[in-house]
């Protein structure tokens, strides 16, 4: 057991864990924030997205030895940002969800996306976006989600 | 009403006078709640300080116009939670910007059949839902009519408000609860129901209820569920289907830092998805448990099953092919004869032209997103309390009994919000896991599976094999039709969701057709998933009939039309269920959405097919357009589908939601396998079992046909089609068609 200090959602959170506890085991299990989920344990599915100081990181595989200073944002803060509180909505206005389960992972991937690139075109959105799966398949929407949120026209440009 | 975390309130009740009716009311005047069951986070909207009446088992309406509505059956992806109260909602007259849905908890004498499965929810309801809002209605206008001392006649209601148009008198309903919920309640059979021109809810998109707790990270699955003093579990078991424990080094496991307990769970009962052998670890966080028991020495008699393989089941059902078939398939009481299908075969053989081709589809694995998990309490008092995030919760309970010995009654489950069902949580193994571990353990636990054990213990979608012969006479017309289907089972009956049916297209629609059955002997667990044999099954015959449409020189899509417009004096065999009209309507609708007719003109490496597929009372029929490759490799850029699932779309969002869904998920299961080697599921997670993701997810027009019938379904019908016109079109595209899937073992390149 070693004590951590961590900077979580602006927030100095301590804990004391074994140092090769996933961060998403130290979110989830010891300081109660459960919107980061689990999904596969092996950073294939991207349910666990949070950022690092505001890069997208799969919460799963990420030691909290590993974390350091660098700053943890998790959904339950992302509607903090501005470009959050946009993606939020957008998921809303579009009605993104079936089970809802990945959508926590999409919105921090999104906004991380947004927020490098304003204006995402198809390709960046397949890009940034094809690390978190969608059992139920909502992809459609959450493209459309995405544009909604950077304000950029909602047409599929894609090969047809 | 635990439909979260954190906080699990009871206190809030619907009050019940008579099982069953729903409509029964009860005059109760109930403190408010602080909270739905959600969790006590700033973003929860704050709930009205005044008391609560309730109308009946499913409304509950406060003084200040707040209406509280029931949601009865497991949510699990598929919108249920929003859409049956809308129903209720609707009748009531509800503003909807005034309610508040609620979770109900498994409780089938309150709320009658509880599942999320069949798509039966629309069809089930659609009456009985609106009638308790109907109702409910009725006994306000009852209590408006005493209180202006005016005949019911003169009344009517807006949103939330009974009016008297002649005296321009609107009263709210939450100022008529109180006198409302004092009468009885009427027969639902003298109710009036609305004027479908006159809805307000349905027919409206209406977003996902727990979306704006989604998007906030709020703990509302099952995975989420914390009580007080709760343990965290894990549950090993038998890498082979019915394996027996013979030992397990628990006490040197139970010494290691952060586990509280461990030891051995012995199986009850006989089913592969009930409780199994295993053996539990128990403690303070998840993580260290789930490490911890990978220091776990366990020796096990493996069994009888530990000799499968696929390799095996596959020899085997080339050699079953090549013989008779064992049985033939017919509706009860009218299963062909040997002599028919031997008659069948003659057809085929002296046709102008025969078509044969095989196809073979693989098991598959539900995988939904959130592993399986299940928070249970088995208290000192004998009582049991289940937080489960399940499709099925009588099914749960019953297991739970049976292992803890205790009655139903005493059982108390809350249905929690699942992140994806597709079937899987209709068995309740992890249920009946985390109850027995909390008894041992003598404390609440949460049990929580990891990917590879979701992956690797599951009631997997049988895989099967189709072996077809057609004749067409002179005219390129189908005039014979035979399958011999191989499949798993024993003692002559098929594996649960194994089967193929007997009355499956084109039966009853051509001059003959015979379809054969034989077994494969094999115990694995096998279940139903979204849209169970339609999966499958819609697969191999339409792509085979697409096979014959082009040996028959004709369009694809024509000819399925032309089929199913087939004069009856021409047929032989029997039909199912299928409404040939609203299938040939589906068709001749996605033909015009989809410019099918532009079809020829596309390059070569791109194609368009056509698929249909009646299930789960819902008329689907899609056309994918497939960009392949020179390399092989291949995307869907667009699939129209069209549905007709009845008069009403009551949900328009949420109902498109599920096509789409629908048809990534079918994409997908093109793309997926699982396979057995040494009785083990070889496959363990994302890597080995892959998710379509964003980059390869189509474009999608879905559409629906309305017809005059009563609504039905949607969470499953959109799905078989999409495969084999994804396969039809692959072959439009390249010449070369998917017999077996996964669709990667098909070499699809070309020059």
């Amino acid at each position: 057991m070693t004590t951590y200090t961590l900077n979580v959602n602006g927030k100095t959170q301590t804990v004391d864990v074994d140092g090769a506890m996933p961060l998403l085991w130290v979110l989830r299990d010891k300081l109660d924030l459960k919107g980061t989920k689990f999904g596969c344990g092996i950073a294939m599915c991207g349910a666990c997205t949070v950022h690092l100081d505001g890069e997208v990181a799969r919460a799963c595989v990420t030691p909290v030895s590993s974390v350091g200073a660098k700053r943890v944002t998790t959904i339950e803060a992302i509607g903090e940002t501005k470009t959050g509180q946009a993606v939020q909505k957008a998921w809303l206005d579009v009605d993104v969800m079936q089970c809802g389960y990945c959508q926590a992972g999409q919105v921090m991937a999104a906004t991380a996306l947004i927020n490098k690139n304003p204006k995402p075109n198809d390709k960046d959105i397949d890009m940034a976006m094809q690390g978190n799966a969608c059992r139920c398949g909502t992809y459609v929407r959450i493209r459309e989600a995405i544009k909604t949120a950077a304000g950029v026209d909602t047409k599929d440009t894609r090969e047809v | 009403m635990a439909d979260g975390n954190i906080t699990i309130n009871t206190s809030r009740r619907f009050f019940l006078l008579a099982a069953g009716s729903g409509l029964v009311l009860a005059g109760c005047v109930t403190p408010a709640d602080t909270t739905d069951g959600a969790p006590a986070i700033a973003a929860a909207p704050a709930k009205p300080a005044a008391p609560v009446v309730d109308m009946n088992n499913f409304v509950a309406i406060s003084p200040d116009g707040t209406i509280r509505i029931m949601s009865k059956n497991p949510e699990i992806g598929q919108g249920i939670k929003t859409m049956l109260p809308m129903l209720i909602a609707e009748e009531l007259d509800a503003d909807w910007s005034k309610v508040v849905i609620e979770q109900g908890d498994a409780d089938q004498k309150r709320y009658g059949q509880q599942i999320a499965g069949g798509s039966f929810a629309t069809p089930q309801h659609w009456i009985p839902q609106r009638q308790v809002g109907r109702a409910a209605r009725q006994m306000l206008l009852a209590a408006a009519a005493a209180r202006l001392a005016v005949p019911v006649s003169e009344l009517t209601t807006e949103p939330s408000m009974v009016v008297h148009a002649a005296t321009n008198k609107k009263i709210p309903y939450g100022d008529l609860v109180a006198d409302a919920a004092k009468l009885t309640p009427p027969e639902p059979a003298t109710l009036t129901m609305k004027d479908p021109k006159d809805y307000r809810i349905i027919g409206k998109s209406m977003r996902n209820w727990d979306s704006p707790k989604i998007v906030r990270g709020e703990p509302i699955f099952g995975i989420d569920v914390k009580v007080d003093g709760m343990k965290y579990a894990h549950f090993v078991k038998c890498p082979v289907f019915g394996g027996k424990i013979v030992s397990a080094n628990t006490a040197e496991i139970k010494a290691l830092p952060g586990i509280t307990d461990s030891f051995v769970v012995k199986q009850v009962g006989a089913s592969l998805m009930g409780l199994l052998d295993g053996v539990a670890v128990v403690g303070d966080d998840w993580w260290t448990v789930k490490e911890a028991a990978k220091k776990l020495k366990i020796q096990w008699n493996e069994g009888a099953a530990a000799d499968h393989s696929t390799a095996s089941f596959d020899s085997q059902a080339s050699a079953l092919a090549k013989a008779k078939p064992q049985a033939f398939l017919g509706p009860q009481g009218k299963a062909p004869t040997e002599a028919n299908w031997a008659a069948s075969e003659a057809a085929v053989n002296g046709a102008a032209k025969k078509v044969e081709a095989s196809y073979t589809y693989p098991f598959l694995v539900h995988a939904p997103l959130e592993p399986q998990n299940c928070t249970a309490h088995a208290k000192a008092d004998g009582t049991v309390e289940i937080w489960a995030p399940t499709q099925l919760p009588g099914q749960g309970i019953g297991l739970v009994a049976e292992a803890l010995g205790v009655t139903a009654d005493k059982i108390t489950c809350h249905m929690i919000r699942c992140g994806g069902g597709f079937g899987r949580r209709l068995a309740n193994d992890y249920m009946v896991e985390a109850a027995a571990i909390s008894k041992q353990a003598g404390v609440p636990v949460k049990l929580l599976w990891t990917r590879e054990q979701d992956t690797q213990h599951n009631p997997y979608r049988p895989g099967g094999y189709h072996n077809f012969r057609a004749g067409l006479d002179a005219q390129g017309n189908l005039v014979a039709l035979t399958n011999h289907f191989v499949t798993f089972g024993a003692n002559g009956r098929a594996l649960g969701n194994a089967t193929s049916p007997p009355t499956e297209f084109p039966s009853g629609f051509i001059a003959n057709t015979t379809y054969g059955q034989s077994l494969v002997p094999g115990n694995m667990p096998t279940g139903p998933l979204r849209a169970p044999v339609s999966n499958a099954v819609c697969f191999a015959y339409q792509s085979f009939i697409d096979e014959v449409a082009i040996a028959a020189g004709k369009d694809p899509l024509q000819f399925r039309i032309d089929l199913l417009n087939a004069p009856a004096a021409a047929v032989s065999g029997e039909k199912g269920p299928m409404n040939a009209k609203r299938m040939a309507d589906v068709l001749d609708v996605v033909r015009q959405r989809s410019g099918w007719a532009s079809r020829t003109s596309l390059p070569k490496g791109t194609g368009m097919g056509v698929a249909f597929y009646f299930s789960h009372q819902g008329y689907f029929a899609q056309v994918a357009k497939v960009k392949v490759e020179q390399n092989g490799s291949w995307r869907v850029q667009k699939v129209w589908s069209v549905g007709d699932v009845g008069s009403t779309i009551i949900n328009p969002t949420n109902a498109h939601n599920q096509v789409q869904g629908s048809i990534v998920d079918g994409i997908s299961e093109m793309h997926q396998k699982i396979t057995f080697d040494k009785g083990r599921t070889v496959q363990s997670n994302f890597q080995d079992m892959p998710l379509l993701r964003m980059d390869y997810a189509p474009q999608i027009d879905s559409h629906f046909h309305i017809s005059s019938n009563s609504p039905t379904g949607l969470g499953e019908p959109a799905l078989p089609p999409v495969l084999p016109a994804v396969a039809n079109a692959i072959f439009a595209a390249t010449g070369k068609r998917i017999r077996v899937l996964p669709a990667v073992q098909s070499d699809l390149r070309w020059t």
